[in-house]
């Protein structure tokens, strides 16, 4: 009698729908990726990529394991300016070598920083992180390798893997997406795996956590690593496709523009921090070139401060919430 | 409504003619010549360059005539909040879907030389007038831009000789502690040294720097007759602000400005101000032809010109009589013309541009005004004496461009 229909039972077959909507919703995505590059301009897109997968970053220690990071443009600058000195110093170095030293550069002032920080919670974190932030923002303005103020500029895109030149932005773009997507990749996984549910324990109930067994501070600074690295990933892409490293990256302005974006969009789903990087972004390009150029930050400020009173989760959360309510 | 074959025909054969009319008209690029306005619209740098020198630029191409032998000139702005990727990014894509000829503005440094890239990867033009960095005609020169109206050599040579000359030989340096502060540092020591002065010391305050007390109280205590400010924007005028609170100019020293513009010592005040040596390339009441054309930017504008608006528009002037001249907008043809052209107007005099970019011109050391031999609101500077075009900026010998033969 016990059937293979009898297995399915409701809530699962609910769980699967889910998945098989949640995969079209990928491959929908994806395929617009594929072909956005032809219809808008690849240079803008590039850049919309970059700030995504870095909000992503971001949003992964404060949508999944609750902490605050004010300090996170320190990796973005970091993976910025060591892929552009190792591309600029060494013309044999082939630009995803070059990357793959940024990111690692990044998952080192990760770990440094991470083992610093994850001691404190709430303000406290957010302070030693902005801290923490400042000196390297201090040590890039000094360091006689960094251009200073300048910034490092002419960094080569190169050939990647040696073979496919990268000049053309449309071939950039496609490298850039194909990057986006593993880190996207890496972040979803992290999200959904074991690992990802113990940091959400973690973020609702830190007490309860530890009363389990769990050796919570590894599960943050592996969180905080995970962050950091990715971080440093969007810079070292955002180095390569403008081919230059500038302070701007560094300075915490960087930092709260990442919040921003990851609360306009909605933090701890997914695809927030994408909607509200590509917001951001798209905002800031439009606006910089229109009559209300000289009004881009008040604007800015302006929606952040309706967002927070009114859809206080973020377009995508809001956008979740009336799915949930409306089509069960 | 339906479209008849004749119809069809014709629009068809009109819109291949203007198809290949952009092909056949060999000389202009196309339909339009169009000047890009790149500038801190919003930011530390607003009222140096910023709104008012986008009308600087509109005053040119209207006085121009709004075209160039009949071929309209089209005006884009953006702001580039003084961020290097967003000035670049948004030259690419003037360059790639607007077809920008000229980009005119560029005033934070670190967006100039990201600009100046772009330009050169993409064979594009550029005319820099707001930035101070000399390393942008130096190490940074490229075929594709023209420095137009100062850079930091003059600055520290114009304003560091002229006051040794006037018996200031001990001087006390305040610096910034960044690559900016320290190459503008060491470029006056090499002047007052070689002129016979001397650097009694010197303190590096990092940047940017709100409390400038105790730096202050150190310059007062070292008993050197100038105090030489090598920093910019906010920091200046802390320091400025500071030094009148503490009586620094009453008791006896003075205070020699490294980088100054008009819209600082507007903003600060005479009282604050008064006495403060620098060096500008140029002075809105300087003479007739400069009151003239400042008036006329007064009535449109509400202020009046600082150096770096007056350069936008003798630029622009330049670059528009180079392109009517040439019946063509391309970059390198318009490069050589307009450096072939001497430059003599309201705001350059014996200027011409050299082969590393540089556009070289008669600086100004200025003092400012007290306020009791002020007589108005913009009436501030006082014009010293005249830095010779040849003597003022970094001698072709000594650089490291690439397009100079050394």
């Amino acid at each position: 009698m016990m059937g293979t229909s009898q297995t399915l039972t409701p809530a699962l077959r609910r769980r699967r729908q889910a998945k098989l909507r949640r995969n079209t919703l990928y491959l929908v995505l994806v395929a617009i990726g594929l072909v956005a590059p032809f219809v808008a301009y690849p240079v803008f897109l590039m850049k919309v990529l970059c700030f995504a997968l870095f909000a992503c970053a971001f949003n992964l220690l404060l949508g999944y394991a609750g902490l605050l990071s004010f300090g996170h443009a320190a990796f973005l600058a970091t993976g910025g300016y060591f892929t552009g000195i190792m591309l600029a110093s060494y013309p044999g170095l082939t630009p995803e070598l070059g990357i793959l030293i940024g990111t690692l550069a990044a998952v080192v002032l990760g770990i440094l920083f991470g083992a610093l920080a994850i001691r404190r919670q709430g303000i406290y974190f957010a302070m030693v992180t902005l801290a923490l932030a400042q000196m390297v923002y201090f040590f890039f303005v000094q360091a006689p390798f960094t251009g200073g103020e300048d910034g490092l500029h002419g960094v080569p895109r190169g050939e990647l893997f040696g073979v496919i030149s990268l000049r053309s932005n449309v071939a950039m773009y496609y490298f850039v997406f194909a990057v986006f997507l593993i880190g996207f990749a890496v972040i979803q996984r992290a999200v959904h795996s074991p690992f990802g549910q113990v940091l959400k324990a973690i973020r609702e109930n830190e007490p309860r956590a530890v009363s389990l067994g769990y050796n919570v501070d590894a599960y943050k600074l592996l969180a905080f690593v995970l962050s950091a690295g990715l971080a440093g990933l969007a810079g070292s892409t955002k180095t390569v496709v403008f081919q230059l490293a500038s302070l701007t990256d560094a300075h915490w302005h960087m930092s709260g523009e990442v919040i921003l974006m990851t609360l306009l969009g909605g933090v701890g789903t997914l695809f927030g921090p994408v909607v509200g990087a590509g917001l951001v972004v798209s905002l800031q390009t439009q606006l910089a070139q229109s009559p209300l150029g000289n009004w881009v930050s008040v604007i800015l400020g302006a929606i952040f401060v309706i967002c927070v009173l009114s859809f206080r989760s973020g377009i995508v959360g809001e956008i979740q919430k009336m799915v949930r309510k409306n089509f069960k | 409504m339906t479209f008849d074959r004749k119809t069809l025909a014709s629009s068809i054969a009109l819109a291949a003619a203007t198809l290949m009319a952009g092909g056949a008209q060999a000389q202009m690029s196309d339909d339009a010549v169009r000047i890009g306005y790149l500038a801190d619209m919003s930011g530390t740098y607003r009222d140096l360059a910023g709104p008012g020198g986008l009308e600087a630029l509109e005053m040119a191409v209207e006085d121009f005539g709004g075209e160039v032998n009949g071929t309209p000139i089209e005006i884009f702005s953006a702001d580039d909040r003084n961020s290097a990727d967003v000035g670049a990014n948004t030259v690419r894509g003037w360059i790639d879907e607007e077809n920008v000829d000229l980009v005119a503005g560029l005033v934070a440094s670190s967006v100039t030389i990201a600009v100046t890239k772009v330009l050169e990867a993409n064979d594009g033009l550029g005319i820099v007038s707001g930035s101070a960095a000399s390393s942008i005609t130096d190490e940074h020169c490229t075929p594709n831009h023209i420095h137009w109206v100062y850079d930091t050599y003059p600055l520290a040579n114009g304003t560091a000789k002229a006051v040794v000359e006037q018996g200031g030989d001990s001087w006390f340096m305040l610096t910034a502690d960044y690559a900016f502060g320290h190459a503008l540092e060491g470029d006056v020591t090499r002047v007052v040294e070689e002129n016979g002065g001397e650097i009694v010391g010197g303190v590096h305050h990092p940047f940017p720097t709100s409390d400038f007390s105790s730096y202050i109280l150190q310059a007062q205590g070292s008993g050197a007759k100038i105090v030489g400010l090598a920093n910019a924007g906010s920091d200046t005028v802390n320091a400025i602000t500071t030094a009148s609170q503490f009586g620094l100019t009453q008791s006896g020293q003075q205070l020699a400005g490294l980088l100054i513009f008009l819209n600082d010592v507007h903003a600060m005040g005479l009282e604050a101000t008064q006495g403060l040596l620098l060096t500008t390339g140029w002075y809105w009441d300087m003479d007739d032809q400069a009151r003239e054309w400042a008036e006329r930017y007064f009535e449109r504008v509400g202020r009046m010109p600082t150096m770096v608006q007056a350069g936008i528009y003798s630029s622009t002037t330049h670059y528009l009589n180079a392109v009517a001249e040439q019946g063509t907008d391309d970059p390198e043809a318009i490069r050589a013309a307009m450096a072939e052209a001497p430059i003599e107007d309201f705001f350059a005099r014996n200027g011409r541009i050299r082969e590393d970019g540089r556009m070289v011109h008669d600086m100004y050391l200025a003092q400012v005004k007290s306020p009791e031999a002020s007589e108005g609101e913009w009436d501030v500077y006082e014009i010293l004496s005249t830095i010779p075009a040849e003597e003022a900026y970094r001698p072709l010998a000594e650089s490291q461009c690439k397009l100079v033969n050394n």
